[in-house]
């Protein structure tokens, strides 16, 4: 691959009750779970959607990462070609658990069809692509690990063969209150070059 | 110029065979794997189902590796790739990749929620358990975006062998029956109380199904089945549990798919669709089938004969389509009496012999996804 290079424009870290934008602290709480930090952060931004408190937390979290990266990104007068990549480790375990949790007991057995639509790790995908508008390729991947390899190839692969004008990745991991987003856009100009070893760099500050 | 990509090896364990011959034999006899179930820690009252026997199950495991400690999905997708690695006679190196399809991999494992059987629902630990079977040396990708799962797989390793990250790519898909996925569908009234009825007027929901496929997707034409031509898998952006009224998403995916491969849409010869069964799944893919002109493509769903099998749907779907192009025949779409979807679509009614040059492949699901895939018989 690799015929043209690609550059990373814009780049989102939430973990540990924090959100770093482009390498600069934009939001931090006191330790505290994650959904009164998912809330706190919402309200601090001032962001206008109802719907984000009907999600489950794995999509809160890229819900978030996505809002801060897009919303100067997106021009509602045209349509917005940004492919959605994304992995994690954990998939949807979390909510997985506490939907088997209303299921094991025939004593209280409740399934509900609102916890069980979040039981699939690209629901989080079709979230941010109903906010933005996006009308886009998506594709959600599990990895034990961050595989910044993969990302940087499958995002070179859709700018290059024109499937996408630009990639939004994110790495949005999940499980008992352990989380950490890591997302970033791709695009065929820039100045910060889009390669394996600064993903890395970036993704392990 | 572009790399050309090939399927070379095909094969799937479903109620109705455990290679593709056996289940293309069942399919042209219309021999379905849906059946009544009555099965308490499934589901409370009786429901149809297509389930692999697990003791005929074992039975073809033993055969190819000695009874350790599996679970009937690991079992299911060790088979399913077992004659493709070894007939392949590839040296799994680093140019080789593994890519693992499933919605819900082990989740059963849940239902008892120790640390260690949480650590066994992780979809990474399942993918690496099949990939330490076979030795292979690079890292397991897992696809997991619900029903679109299996086909998406195909496009990706397409796409990865194109970009020459890898040379060949093993793709495996499977899910498995659990209460979790019965008591989900359940609870969203999806569940057919009948065996599934895609596209009919008296359809009312899925049924669902198990197995596993798998395929090999190489730049090696040699032994090739069929040419992958194009991909797209777009977003409804519109609904998180259900599709696009006018099929948005659906129509974007295959005219994604038919820029990249060059051809127009009346050149497809056979649609292999979703079809779930459920009125709106249907009816929306009947909409973007008529908003690109392909009312008239003879399409059928293979969901009355396997249900749905969730993440290995596509992948399987994928397999017994190959079938079809290779023999040059199209299969009934099982389950199917009158139309009722409100525009006109021509499912295939009774299977007929039809040269196919262009094969569509689709899929839809959860979140709003949707992917389409192009073929092209091997001249």
């Amino acid at each position: 691959m690799g015929e043209n290079k690609t550059y990373i424009q814009s780049f989102c870290t939430i973990q540990n009750n924090e959100i770093i934008l482009n390498g600069e602290t934009i939001f931090k709480t006191e330790p505290t779970v994650f959904s009164d930090f998912s809330k706190k952060a919402f309200r601090n931004f001032e962001i206008d959607y109802p719907k984000f408190f009907k999600m489950d937390n794995l999509s809160k979290l890229a819900f978030l990462g996505a809002e801060l990266l897009l919303k100067n990104e997106i021009d509602n007068t045209k349509e917005n070609n940004i492919a959605l990549i994304f992995a994690n480790k954990s998939s949807s375990l979390d909510i997985d658990v506490k939907y088997q949790k209303s299921i094991s007991d025939k004593e209280n057995y409740f399934p509900s069809p609102a916890v069980f639509v979040y039981t699939l790790p690209n629901i989080c995908l079709g979230e941010i692509s109903i906010r933005h508008q996006l009308r886009s390729e998506n594709s959600f991947f599990i990895f034990e690990a961050f595989n910044p390899l993969f990302m940087v190839n499958y995002a070179n692969i859709l700018i290059n063969t024109k499937k996408a004008d630009k990639v939004l990745c994110g790495w949005v991991e999940y499980f008992n209150e352990e989380y950490k987003a890591f997302l970033y856009l791709v695009a065929s100009e820039g100045i910060m070059e889009h390669q394996k070893e600064l993903i890395e760099t970036v993704y392990k500050k | 110029m572009t790399k050309e990509v090939f399927i070379t090896e095909t094969n799937c364990i479903t109620p109705i065979g455990f290679d593709v011959a056996a289940n293309v034999k069942n399919i042209v006899n219309g021999v379905s794997g849906i059946q009544l179930h009555q099965n308490q820690s499934l589901m409370k009252a009786p429901f149809y189902a297509s389930i692999v026997d697990s003791a005929q199950l074992n039975k073809a495991f033993a055969k190819v590796a000695p009874a350790e400690n599996y679970t009937k999905l690991e079992k299911m997708m060790i088979l399913a790739l077992q004659p493709i690695v070894e007939n392949s006679k590839l040296d799994l190196d680093g140019k080789t990749g593994f890519i693992l399809s499933t919605t819900k991999g082990n989740i059963t494992a849940l239902e008892n929620p120790s640390e260690e059987n949480i650590q066994k629902a992780q979809l990474h630990q399942l993918a690496k358990t099949i990939a330490d079977f076979f030795g292979f040396k690079t890292e397991p990708i897992v696809v997991s975006n619900a029903c679109v799962s299996g086909i998406l797989a195909v496009s990706v390793a397409k796409r990865l062998v194109q970009s020459r990250m890898y040379d060949n790519i093993f793709v495996v898909a499977g899910d498995v029956i659990s209460e979790f996925v019965l008591s989900g569908f359940n609870s969203f009234q999806a569940m057919s109380d009948l065996p599934c009825k895609p596209y009919s007027k008296n359809r009312n929901g899925v049924t669902l199904g198990e197995a596993s496929a798998a395929v090999l997707v190489t730049s090696n034409k040699e032994h090739a089945k069929i040419k992958i031509i194009g991909d797209g898998s777009i977003n409804d952006a519109n609904h998180i549990s259900g599709p696009s009224r006018t099929g948005e998403g659906l129509f974007r995916s295959i005219e994604s798919a038919l820029a990249e491969a060059k051809i127009n849409p009346n050149q497809i010869d056979y649609i292999s669709a979703h079809g779930t069964g459920t009125t709106f799944n249907d009816e929306m893919e009947a909409i973007a089938f008529n908003r690109l002109g392909l009312e008239n493509i003879p399409v059928n769903s293979l969901k009355g004969f396997y249900g749905h099998t969730l993440g290995a749907s596509g992948l399987l779907e994928t397999v017994i389509g190959i079938q079809s192009v290779l023999e040059s025949k199209l299969f009934v779409s099982l389950g199917f009496d009158e139309l009722g979807v409100s525009q006109p679509i021509n499912i295939i009614e009774k299977s007929e012999d039809k040269t196919i040059n262009y094969f569509l492949k689709t899929a839809s699901g959860f979140g709003g996804c949707n992917t389409a895939v192009l073929f092209e018989k091997v001249k």
